[in-house]
């Protein structure tokens, strides 16, 4: 169930396996994550991708251990750099956040501190990591600034984050998440709150720093278009589950899933033959996590579902080498 | 942030204006002619009217607003009809005693429902969560004579442990005496302060520990928490730095408001434990019908809590750089 595409001669930098998640509701507790697995080489970019409540977020704040207090992992392991993170004690947590992992999150202005300048928040987290004087990480604020390609970054770390502009705010974030270094950065739709022009810059930016440094990236985000333009491998998820997962061309190229047709179906082409074309959407909404159908969740919106996508859960298997999918290919059988 | 300061200390001038016209129309609204009250039962109608016209309660009220006003800026509130001393010093030597006790009610306060505010948050739906809260209830709702009365009763008359009534030597004079090695005096003063600032500082304390609670566990959710814990800082730090710092701003402008309740409070507490302080001289002042004396304290009130307004605007721009910016 939970093989991977071997990479040879190279460790994964985080490595997901089993993952369940759950969430405490009124009355009772729901799965929304199940049976996630995601491995990520260093300077590897890895897509998850889905609609909204698809349970990708939450898998995100899953692997920083940062779940709200209603959610917590049911099952399975997190590793980072080979060690187990799911069972590490606070403290050792607190050491890998920010030095071995760290997060950029999708809306800056919030996601920053209002009444803390921009330096001081990559400061105090510099200083959290590194034994430096207070100049010192300073300095390196600075520097991560320019590194981000913040314009003036000297004035930008002395400035408030209501002071910048959105696409510099979420510069400063993304300096904030590579102040130290860390070996795995997750993104969590980095450019969903953006205006349509910035957000190719800053796709551009991070996509760009992680090459050069070599950090693992998992790019989280609901749109086919940045998975294009970024990454290596992509995982697509439906109501909490994988359902196809390959490298980006192969996806593209020949994708299995009926939902991963949906979702090329949703983007917008100016080029090649569809010139003119109608976007085509997927019919019906995702199925509350809360009341799954017993068989393919994705069935009650499949063009081609036949009975036993509808009584039983397709097996996640790899169809071709290296290309995942969970479907009963029902045309294809 | 200069520019700021320079703004608000503009501002505060049309503030004074409009206290001084405030408080003095507010007098001429009150019944009762205080020449009648000042000669007593067996004044004739002759002497009562003589003595208004030496009073200048004769002339029309915009003279008698100019003639104030004039003497206000040379810093002479009148003369007190009872005490035949000027106002300003009968104000001034009893100002001391009370911004003493509403300002270190106001520490206590902002101590206790800070610290009841924050424990409470951080184990929400905990026994010390409910506890806090059941304090927090406790001080919002029992009047302050009331809560005088019983900590008087219980520390004073049955444990013993502190004075009932009554004032030490005033705070800095007594931390100077205890600076040049006579702690007793300093021990005397704290003691008779304990129980009348603790009565005053109650109410706030509560209201401010329910407030924090509140501001703090809105702030908790805030993105930028998560944000702070996802740079790996550990929980006390997010909390305090992260957390406390923005739930502050709410309870900054609080602290402002209540100041003006602690200065009302005094006069009950003042009454009760006999500190000598400006709320008994406003008791008094009233029953005696003193206008000037009664104008001259409200004034001075007035005042004062303009003036704590502006630290705390101050206060807020020094906190928030969203204020202090634009």
């Amino acid at each position: 169930m939970n093989q991977q595409p071997p990479v040879p001669g190279k460790e994964p930098a985080l490595a997901v396996s089993n993952l369940e998640i759950r969430i405490r509701g009124d009355h009772d507790t729901f799965t929304v994550v199940s049976d996630m697995a995601l491995s990520v080489h260093p300077g590897e970019t890895v897509c998850i991708v889905g609609e909204s409540g698809c349970g990708k977020s939450i898998t995100a704040l899953s692997l920083l251990r940062l779940l709200p207090e209603a959610a917590h992992v049911e099952a399975g392991t997190v590793t980072i750099n080979g060690e187990d993170f799911l069972s590490m004690d606070q403290r050792r947590v607190e050491d890998f956040r920010g030095e071995q992992i760290a997060m950029i999150f999708q809306e800056p202005l919030t996601a920053l501190n209002p009444v803390l300048t921009i330096g001081e928040q990559i400061a105090e987290s510099v200083r959290q990591h590194r034994q430096v004087s207070r100049r010192q990480a300073r300095a390196r604020a600075v520097e991560t600034l320019q590194l981000v390609q913040m314009p003036d970054p000297e004035r930008r770390s002395r400035q408030y984050p209501h002071q910048l502009s959105g696409g510099m705010r979420q510069r400063a974030m993304i300096a904030l998440a590579l102040a130290c270094d860390p070996k795995i950065i997750v993104a969590d739709e980095p450019t969903t709150a953006l205006d349509v022009t910035i957000q190719a810059q800053i796709l551009g930016l991070i996509s760009d720093l992680q090459k050069r440094m070599g950090t693992a990236l998992v790019l989280i985000t609901h749109d086919l278009a940045v998975v294009a333009e970024v990454a290596d491998r992509v995982v697509v998820m439906y109501s909490g589950r994988r359902v196809e997962e390959a490298s980006v061309y192969d996806l593209f190229d020949n994708p299995v899933h009926p939902y991963t047709l949906g979702l090329m179906g949703a983007i917008p082409r100016s080029a090649g033959g569809q010139v003119g074309g109608r976007l085509v959407d997927i019919t019906g909404t995702v199925p509350p996590l809360w009341d799954l159908p017993t068989g393919c969740a994705f069935a009650p919106r499949c063009p081609r579902a036949d009975s036993r996508c509808h009584s039983e859960q397709p097996p996640y298997e790899e169809k071709r080498p290296g290309h995942f999918a969970a479907c009963w290919e029902p045309d294809n059988g | 942030m200069t520019a700021y300061i320079a703004r608000r200390l503009l501002l505060l001038i049309p503030t004074a204006l409009g206290i001084v016209v405030l408080t003095f129309g507010l007098l001429l609204l009150i019944p009762g002619d205080p020449a009648a009250v000042l000669l007593g039962e067996n004044s004739t109608p002759e002497s009562i009217a003589r003595l208004r016209q030496s009073l200048g309660l004769d002339d029309p009220w915009y003279i008698r607003l100019w003639d104030y006003f004039r003497a206000l800026l040379t810093g002479d509130m009148g003369t007190s009809i009872f005490q035949g001393q000027p106002v300003t010093e009968i104000v001034f030597g009893r100002l001391g005693a009370t911004f003493e006790l509403a300002i270190v009610s106001l520490i206590l306060s902002v101590i206790i429902g800070m610290t009841l505010g924050v424990l409470a948050a951080m184990k929400q739906g905990s026994l010390i969560d409910s506890a806090a809260m059941l304090f927090a209830q406790l001080g919002i709702s029992m009047p302050i004579y009331w809560l005088g009365l019983l900590l008087m009763l219980a520390f004073a008359v049955i444990l013993g442990w502190l004075p009932a009534i009554g004032r030490g030597e005033p705070l800095p004079e007594a931390i100077a005496a205890a600076l040049s090695g006579r702690p007793q005096v300093l021990m005397d003063s704290l003691s008779h302060l304990v129980l009348p600032a603790l009565a005053l500082a109650a109410n706030t304390a509560a209201i401010i520990s329910r407030l924090v609670r509140t501001s703090m566990l809105e702030v908790l959710r805030e993105d930028f928490v998560r944000t702070a814990y996802a740079k790996g800082l550990r929980r006390p730090r997010v909390v305090i730095r992260h957390a406390l710092r923005n739930a502050l701003l709410p309870v900054i402008s609080v602290i402002g408001l209540r100041f003006g309740a602690l200065l009302g409070g005094a006069v009950l507490v003042e009454s009760i434990f006999a500190w000598p302080g400006l709320g008994q001289l406003t008791i008094t002042a009233i029953s005696q019908r003193d206008l000037p004396l009664i104008q001259g304290i409200i004034l001075t009130f007035a005042i004062i809590y303009a003036l704590v307004n502006l630290v705390v605007d101050l206060l807020y721009a020094a906190v928030d750089p969203r204020v202090r910016l634009g």
